[in-house]
C-alpha cells in the first residue's frame, strides 16, 4: 500500500480505495441470517421496470408489506468529479450533461453560473433571457418524463405517451438550437454555444400555446383519477420537519408544504424580475406530503415555467452576440465558488475549487438533489407494500445518473 | 439496397394481406351462415356415416371449427387491443405488416414459435410446462358451453348443450387461477411467486361475487340452460326490450356493471391487473416464461376476455336476440364490443394496489351482489 510517494494531498497518507486482502463489507446489505420467520429478501432492480434507471433495492418483505428497504445505488457511477479534476473547465460541460441526462440543460447552467463567479465574469441580457428560455422548456420536459413515468409506475399507460409526444416537441425545439435531443453542451461559460435561430421563437410560442392544452387533458386524465389518488395520496409521507431534516429540495420539497424556490429566494440569471408563483403542496386528498403532493406540484409547476417562458420571449433583446462574454482562457485565480441553482429535481449546486492560474479545476463537486432524496427512502417506505415502493421511487423522480454521477 | 428489399417485401407484403381479409370474411360468414351450415353438414353426414356416429362425427367437425376460430381469436383481439391502444393515445399502431398491420399478430406468433424455449434451472419443470396448457385448456373449455345461437327447428350452436352450462361455466373458469398459481410457483423466481398469488387470491375473491350475480340472473329466469336464459330475453320492444339489462331497472343494470368488473378481475385485465403488474412485478406470473409458453398465456388471457364478455352478452344482454331477428353474428358483435369496452378500460384507468382491489371485492362488490340475488328473487317472488 505505502508505496513511496504515494501520499495524498498535504502529505496526508493515500487513501486505499481498493483492498485486496480486507473481507469486502457486506453489512449494508440484508442478510439471510437476520430474517425472522416469514419474511424474504427481495431484490427489486438494477434492471427492473420502474426503478428509474438503475436504482437498486432490497427490500425486507412480509407478504406484501415492506419492513424495510436498503437502496444500493452507484451502478451508474461515471467518475465525472474525478474526470473533472483533469480536464479544462469548458471541457467540464459535456460530463455535467451526462449528470441528470434528461434535464441536461439545467445542470450545464449550474456549473456555467459556478464558472463564471469564480471568474467574476457575467453575462449580457440576451444571454440570461436565453437561459432563462431553455432552463424553463427543459423544466417542463423534465416534468413531462416525471408525470408520464410516475403514471406508468401507477399502471395508466396513456398520459406517459401524451406527456412524451409534447416532451419531443421541446426536444424538437433544442435540436434546432443546438444540434442536439438530450445531452446539449449549450451553456458555455460565459455565454451560450449558439444563438437563436431565426423563426425559433414563433415555434416557441406556439408550442407553449399547444401545450397547455394538452397538459390540461393529461392533468384531467390522471391527476384527478380515483384510482390514482387512492394510490397516491396518503403513501410515502414526507413530513416538513423531515423534508427540512434531510435537507430536501425543489419539487420534493415543496410537496411536503414547505415554500422555498431558488428562483426567488435566492435569484440568478434576473429569475426576480419575472411574474411567477412558487408552487407549494396544498394536499386536497391527504396528509401534507404524500407522493400526490410531490406529483401534483410537477404538474402545476409546468404552467408556471409556461408563464416564465412567455415572459423572457417577450423581453428577449433583439440583438446581440450571445458569446461577447466568453473567455478565450479559464484560468481563475486561487479561490473557491459555490453557486446553486434550482433544476428541474431541485436545487443543484456545484462547489469549484481552483488553483492560481490553472486552466483545470483542483476539485469540482455537485451537489445533487437526487442524492439527497435517496437518504430519506428508507424512511418512507417503511411498512408499506411492495406497489407503494414503485409509487414512492416515482414521486421523488430521481435520476441514477445525478445521483451516482 | 434497402429500397430494394423494400420492394421486394411490399410485393409480397401485398397478396399476403389479403388472406386475414378472406380469413374474416369467411369466418364471419360461417357465423352468419351457421344455422344453415349445421343443417348442411347434418344432412351431408347422414348420407355417408352409419347412424350411430352421425352425432360424433357432427360434434368432432363442429368442435374442430369452433377451436379452429377460438384460436384466430386472439390473433385478431391483439391486433384489435394494438390498434384500440395507438387511437386512445393518439398514434397509429401497427401499420406496417400488412394493410394496416392485420397481418403483424401473424407476424408476432411466427416470432414467438422461432424463440428458444427456456426453463429456469431451479424451476419446476412439471409444473412450469403444465401451467400454460391448463391455463389455455381452461380457457377453451369453457367456451364448450357457450352457445352461438339457436337454429329455426330448436336445436342449439354449441359444442356441448349442457343444461346446467351456468355452473359448469363457474367450475371451469375456476382452474384458470390454478394455471396462475402453477405458473408462479415453478418458476422459482420471486417476482412470479407475488404474481401466483396476488392472482390466486384475486381470483377466488372474486368468483364469490361472479357466482352470486350469475344466480341473480338464474334466480330470475329460473334455469342454468343458457339457450333457455336467452330465450327468456327474446321479444319486447324492437326486440330490445326484453333483455334482462332492462328490467327490474336499476338492480340488473347494477348486476351487469358488476358482472362486467368482476370479468375485468377475473381476466387480470387492467384496473385489476395487479398480477403480472409490468411496473411492480416485472411481468408477474409469466416473467420466466418465452416463446410458445409465454404466447399461450396470451392466448388464455383474449380467451377469457372474449369469454366473459360473451357470458355477459349471454346473461344480460339478450346473447343472440337484437332488433333485427336473432343471427350468432349479432351474439359476435356484443361479445366483441365488450372486449373493446374492456381495452378502452385499459388503456385509460392506472391499477389498483392489491388491499384496494380486495377492499374493492369483499367491502362493496360481494355485499351488494347479495343484496341483488335478494331484491331480486323478493321482488320476483311478489310478481
Amino acid at each position: 500500500m505505502d508505496k513511496p510517494g504515494s501520499t495524498g494531498f498535504d502529505g496526508a497518507p493515500a487513501v486505499t480505495l481498493y483492498d485486496e486482502e480486507l473481507p469486502p463489507d457486506n453489512s449494508y446489505a440484508f442478510s439471510p441470517e437476520d430474517l425472522e420467520e416469514d419474511e424474504m429478501i427481495l431484490n427489486m432492480g438494477p434492471q427492473h421496470p420502474s426503478t428509474h434507471g438503475v436504482l437498486r433495492v432490497e427490500l425486507k418483505t412480509d407478504g406484501e408489506i415492506v419492513k424495510d428497504s436498503r437502496p444500493h445505488i452507484g451502478y451508474l457511477h461515471r467518475n465525472f468529479e474525478k474526470h473533472a479534476e483533469n480536464i479544462d473547465y469548458q471541457g467540464v460541460i459535456p460530463f455535467t450533461d451526462r449528470m441528470d441526462y434528461v434535464g441536461s440543460m439545467g445542470n450545464s447552467l449550474a456549473y456555467a453560473l459556478t464558472v463564471e463567479k469564480l471568474l467574476g465574469i457575467g453575462v449580457g441580457e440576451r444571454v440570461a433571457g436565453i437561459r432563462v428560455i431553455t432552463a424553463e422548456l427543459q423544466r417542463i420536459a423534465s416534468h413531462l418524463l416525471a408525470m408520464g413515468t410516475y403514471g406508468m409506475d401507477i399502471g395508466a399507460f396513456t398520459p406517459f405517451l401524451l406527456c412524451f409526444q409534447q416532451r419531443e416537441r421541446v426536444l424538437d425545439l433544442f435540436e434546432w438550437l443546438c444540434g442536439a435531443r438530450l445531452l446539449y453542451n449549450y451553456n458555455w461559460v460565459g455565454g451560450v454555444s449558439h444563438d437563436l435561430p431565426e423563426g425559433w421563437t414563433d415555434k416557441c410560442r406556439r408550442f407553449l400555446d399547444e401545450f397547455v392544452p394538452v397538459l390540461d387533458e393529461v392533468d384531467k386524465l390522471l391527476s384527478h383519477n380515483k384510482i390514482f389518488i387512492r394510490r397516491t395520496a396518503d403513501i410515502g409521507i414526507i413530513t416538513p420537519e423531515m423534508a427540512k431534516d434531510y435537507a430536501l429540495s425543489g419539487p420534493n420539497l415543496r410537496g411536503s408544504g414547505i415554500d422555498w424556490d431558488l428562483r426567488r429566494d435566492d435569484p440568478y440569471l434576473g429569475y426576480e424580475n419575472y411574474d411567477f408563483n412558487v408552487i407549494v403542496a396544498d394536499s386536497p386528498h391527504g396528509p401534507v406530503g404524500s407522493c400526490w403532493d410531490r406529483y401534483f406540484v410537477r404538474v402545476r409547476e409546468m404552467y408556471e415555467s409556461v408563464k416564465i417562458v412567455r415572459q423572457a420571449l417577450d423581453r428577449l433583446p433583439a440583438e446581440g452576440d450571445v458569446q461577447e462574454n466568453v473567455p478565450r482562457f479559464v484560468r481563475p485565480l486561487a479561490g473557491e465558488a459555490y453557486c446553486r441553482s434550482e433544476a428541474p429535481r431541485g436545487e443543484l449546486a456545484f462547489y469549484i475549487v481552483a488553483e492560481n492560474k490553472k486552466p483545470i479545476p483542483y476539485r469540482v463537486k455537485g451537489r445533487s438533489p437526487c442524492f439527497v432524496a435517496m437518504g430519506l427512502f428508507h424512511e418512507i417506505t417503511r411498512g408499506e407494500m411492495i406497489a407503494d415502493i414503485i409509487a414512492i421511487i416515482g414521486s421523488l423522480d430521481i435520476v441514477l445518473g445525478e445521483i451516482d454521477r | 439496397m434497402i429500397t430494394r428489399f423494400r420492394q421486394i417485401e411490399m410485393r409480397l407484403m401485398g397478396p399476403l394481406t389479403l388472406i386475414p381479409i378472406v380469413l374474416c370474411l369467411v369466418v364471419l360468414g360461417t357465423i352468419a351462415a351457421l344455422p344453415m351450415l349445421a343443417a348442411v353438414i347434418s344432412e351431408l353426414v347422414g348420407d355417408f356415416v352409419p347412424a350411430g356416429l352421425q352425432h360424433l362425427v357432427v360434434v368432432v367437425l363442429g368442435t374442430a371449427g369452433f377451436v379452429g376460430i377460438l384460436a384466430l381469436n386472439p390473433i385478431y383481439s391483439i391486433w384489435l387491443e394494438r390498434k384500440v391502444a395507438a387511437h386512445v393515445q393518439d398514434r397509429l399502431g401497427p401499420m406496417r405488416v400488412g394493410w394496416h398491420g392485420l397481418l403483424q399478430s401473424f407476424a408476432d406468433g411466427v416470432k414467438l414459435l422461432f424463440k428458444e424455449d427456456l426453463i429456469p434451472r431451479d424451476a419446476d419443470r412439471v409444473l412450469f410446462r403444465l401451467a400454460p396448457m391448463l391455463a389455455i385448456a381452461s380457457a377453451f373449455a369453457a367456451f364448450a358451453v357457450v352457445p352461438w345461437g339457436v337454429r329455426e327447428d330448436g336445436v342449439v350452436l354449441a359444442v356441448s348443450n349442457l343444461n346446467i352450462g351456468v355452473l359448469y361455466f363457474i367450475a371451469i373458469t375456476s382452474l384458470g387461477a390454478l394455471a396462475v398459481l402453477m405458473a408462479g410457483w415453478g418458476s422459482n423466481n420471486k417476482y412470479a411467486l407475488y404474481g401466483g398469488m396476488r392472482a390466486a387470491a384475486q381470483m377466488v375473491s372474486y368468483e364469490i361475487p361472479t357466482a352470486i350475480l350469475i344466480l341473480v340472473v338464474v334466480a330470475q329466469v329460473g334455469s342454468l340452460h343458457i339457450p333457455d336464459i336467452v330465450a327468456a330475453q327474446s321479444g319486447g320492444l324492437l326486440g330490445v326490450g326484453d333483455w334482462l339489462i332492462f328490467q327490474l331497472f336499476p338492480l340488473n343494470l347494477i348486476a351487469f356493471v358488476l358482472f362486467f368488473i368482476c370479468g375485468l378481475a377475473e381476466t387480470n385485465r387492467t384496473p385489476f391487473d395487479i398480477p403480472e403488474a409490468e411496473s411492480e412485478l416485472v411481468a408477474g406470473f409469466h416473467t420466466e416464461y418465452s416463446g410458445m409458453r409465454f404466447a399461450f398465456f396470451f392466448l388464455a388471457e383474449y380467451g377469457n376476455m372474449l369469454l366473459v364478455s360473451m357470458l355477459a352478452a349471454l346473461l344480460f344482454l339478450g346473447g343472440w336476440v337484437g332488433p333485427f331477428g336473432s343471427n350468432p353474428l349479432i351474439f359476435f358483435l356484443k361479445g366483441f364490443g365488450l372486449v373493446v369496452v374492456q381495452m378502452w378500460l385499459r388503456w385509460t384507468l392506472p391499477r389498483l394496489r392489491v388491499d384496494q382491489l380486495m377492499g374493492v371485492c369483499w367491502k362493496y362488490v360481494i355485499p351488494i351482489s347479495f343484496f341483488l340475488l335478494i331484491a331480486t328473487t323478493v321482488i320476483k317472488g311478489l310478481m
